[in-house]
């Protein structure tokens, strides 16, 4: 441990300027401030493929999207109760991500474990938009402390708790680290290509099954996502 | 006769643990990882990690928004009987979950897998699950609840004795390889394998390594005992730590549990339980004390025994 002085720390807001966002190097840790809210397959079938009316300005309001469900209720007199906030494993969105973008002028996605470089060339990069992941994961406790208030819940008769809009306040929230950068580079896969040099030798010794599965691959450096 | 309503409040309880308290046994283990890493991206995360405990201690809040898909083992002494009998024991569960999921609050993770109907409890058809088993002698219940992430770090594989060792090593290192990418097996973890069973025997014995025995525990078996040392260190060795960054902490400890298998086969499954390794245990006794710990204390030498009859040990007098 102690090695926090080698990585740098930066206060970004959840309407970030261009430049604000061009300024972040991967490996960043970011905290934010500003209005996030949450939005994962319930929240992209219902606006993109059901067409609903998003019931936010966007991306005046906030350009942040969190692919997170937290845990959380919604008290009786309409209150909430808010504990913990982590990430959902963000690569499952692909198929939407181009269109919410599109639509929602998101700048920043939140989640956990990135998406495909194709996404960032493909959707990312043309809308100026980054990646931030959660750390961990995950932080949940941090996280929950770095939101200020829940400001509104959308969409959670027709979507359930867990699927729902929340809009949440965030002051300082954080830990997230800068996964993609402006260009679309990835932190995720620049490690990989470092873990993948030392994989032949991890491997000696060992032996592939005698009984294989379609579509195997023996290919350590190969992505898991896409 | 164990109370029902003794049975309901210590459920209660224990979700509420589950969610929040750390066990010490990872925690200690977590901090032996912190203590080696050396790659920065990696230590940045497990010192994140180690503050987060404390903040969801202070704050009483869940340590991850993710709370996992909780269930219950129980386990009862041979002399136990409780009020209302094991359909009053099945509801009071379900009730607590309900309650705490409400009360924590947890995330509702639990829906229908087609309807994606969400009762907002994480109580529906088949969840919480609940597994029991039986010890010789003793009037007492352990209610063990555990809440395991759900999507990441968890395969199957049927391997053959040719397989030997060399296979079990190759398919360890592909699990933890492919869900350790990105992090997405929320490693380091505690990585449980089952051997052997049949397929479903071979899943439920390897999440049980995983979730249901503590850190540093060793398999009574000196030869497995050795073998989960060797993966421990293999699985440490990939060059990866936390997130997937470059590192050396996947594995908190190695766990392997096997069960008899077809003659032909060798089954094998892999788990992973996550940085919020969660779970909670108490015993409510006879004459309604509860003591709270986090050690399932699972794998008795009754539950691995091999023989057609059990012959009760000198030492079960201590539970009379």
């Amino acid at each position: 441990m102690g090695n926090a002085p080698k990585i740098r720390t930066i206060r970004l807001s959840t309407t970030p300027t261009p430049k604000a966002l061009a300024e972040l190097r991967l490996g960043d840790v970011v905290y934010l401030d500003g209005l996030i809210y949450t939005a994962r397959e319930g929240v992209y079938m219902r606006a993109l493929e059901k067409k609903a009316n998003i019931p936010m300005e966007l991306p005046s309001e906030s350009a942040a999207n969190f692919h997170c469900s937290p845990a959380a209720r919604i008290n009786d007199d309409g209150t909430f109760e808010l504990g913990a906030v982590t990430a959902t494993a963000s690569f499952r969105f692909s198929k939407w991500i181009g269109e919410w973008m599109a639509k929602s002028g998101a700048k920043l996605i939140i989640g956990k474990g990135g998406m495909s470089a194709q996404d960032y060339k493909d959707h990312f990069v043309p809308n100026g938009a980054i990646y931030l992941t959660t750390v961990g994961y995950g932080t949940g406790a941090l996280l929950g402390r770095g939101v200020k208030r829940v400001k509104t819940v959308h969409w959670n008769k027709e979507l359930g708790l867990a699927q729902a809009m929340w809009v949440l306040e965030a002051e300082n929230m954080g830990p997230f680290i800068v996964e993609s950068d402006i260009k679309g580079n990835s932190l995720f896969e620049r490690e990989n290509a470092k873990i993948s040099a030392n994989l032949d030798k991890v491997y000696e010794g060992t032996r592939p099954a005698v009984l294989k599965r379609f579509g195997e691959t023996d290919d350590k450096s190969d992505e898991m996502i896409g | 006769m164990i109370s029902i309503d003794t049975i309901q409040s210590t459920a209660e309880v224990l979700m509420d643990k589950a969610a929040i308290e750390i066990p010490q046994d990872y925690l200690d283990g977590l901090k032996a990882s912190a203590a080696v890493e050396d790659g920065d991206l990696s230590s940045f995360v497990l010192q994140a990690m180690l503050e987060n405990y404390e903040a969801a201690k202070e704050d009483r809040r869940a340590m991850c928004g993710d709370t996992g898909t909780p269930r219950w083992y129980v386990k009862m002494g041979n002399e136990t009987q409780v009020e209302g009998g094991p359909i009053a024991l099945e509801a009071a569960l379900r009730r607590a979950t309900a309650n705490a999921t409400n009360g924590v609050p947890l995330r509702p993770n639990r829906v229908h897998p087609l309807w994606r109907t969400d009762h907002d409890n994480n109580v529906g058809i088949g969840a919480p699950e609940i597994e029991y088993g039986y010890e010789p002698g003793g009037e007492w219940i352990d209610l063990i609840t555990v809440h395991k992430g759900g999507l990441f770090g968890t395969d199957y594989r049927m391997l053959f004795p040719s397989d030997g060792i060399e296979g079990i090593k190759r398919f360890y290192l592909d699990c933890l390889v492919a869900f350790g990418k990105r992090g997405l097996a929320c490693q380091p973890a505690i990585i449980g394998i089952g051997l052997g069973g049949c397929k479903d025997t071979c899943m439920v014995l390897g999440k049980r390594a995983a979730c249901l025995r503590v850190v540093g525990s060793k398999n009574s078996d000196p030869k497995i005992a050795a073998l989960e040392d060797e993966l421990k260190e293999l699985g440490n060795s990939i060059g990866m730590g936390a997130m997937g960054f470059v590192g050396k902490s996947m594995v908190v400890d190695a766990h392997i549990e096997v069960g008899y298998c077809h003659t032909g086969g060798m089954q094998m499954s892999v788990h992973a339980f996550c940085l919020s390794s969660r779970r909670a245990v108490a015993r409510i006794f006879g004459d309604g004390r509860v003591e709270y710990r986090t050690d399932p204390d699972w794998f008795t030498d009754y539950q691995r025994r091999e023989t057609v009859e059990w012959e009760m040990p000198q030492k079960s007098a201590q539970y009379a």
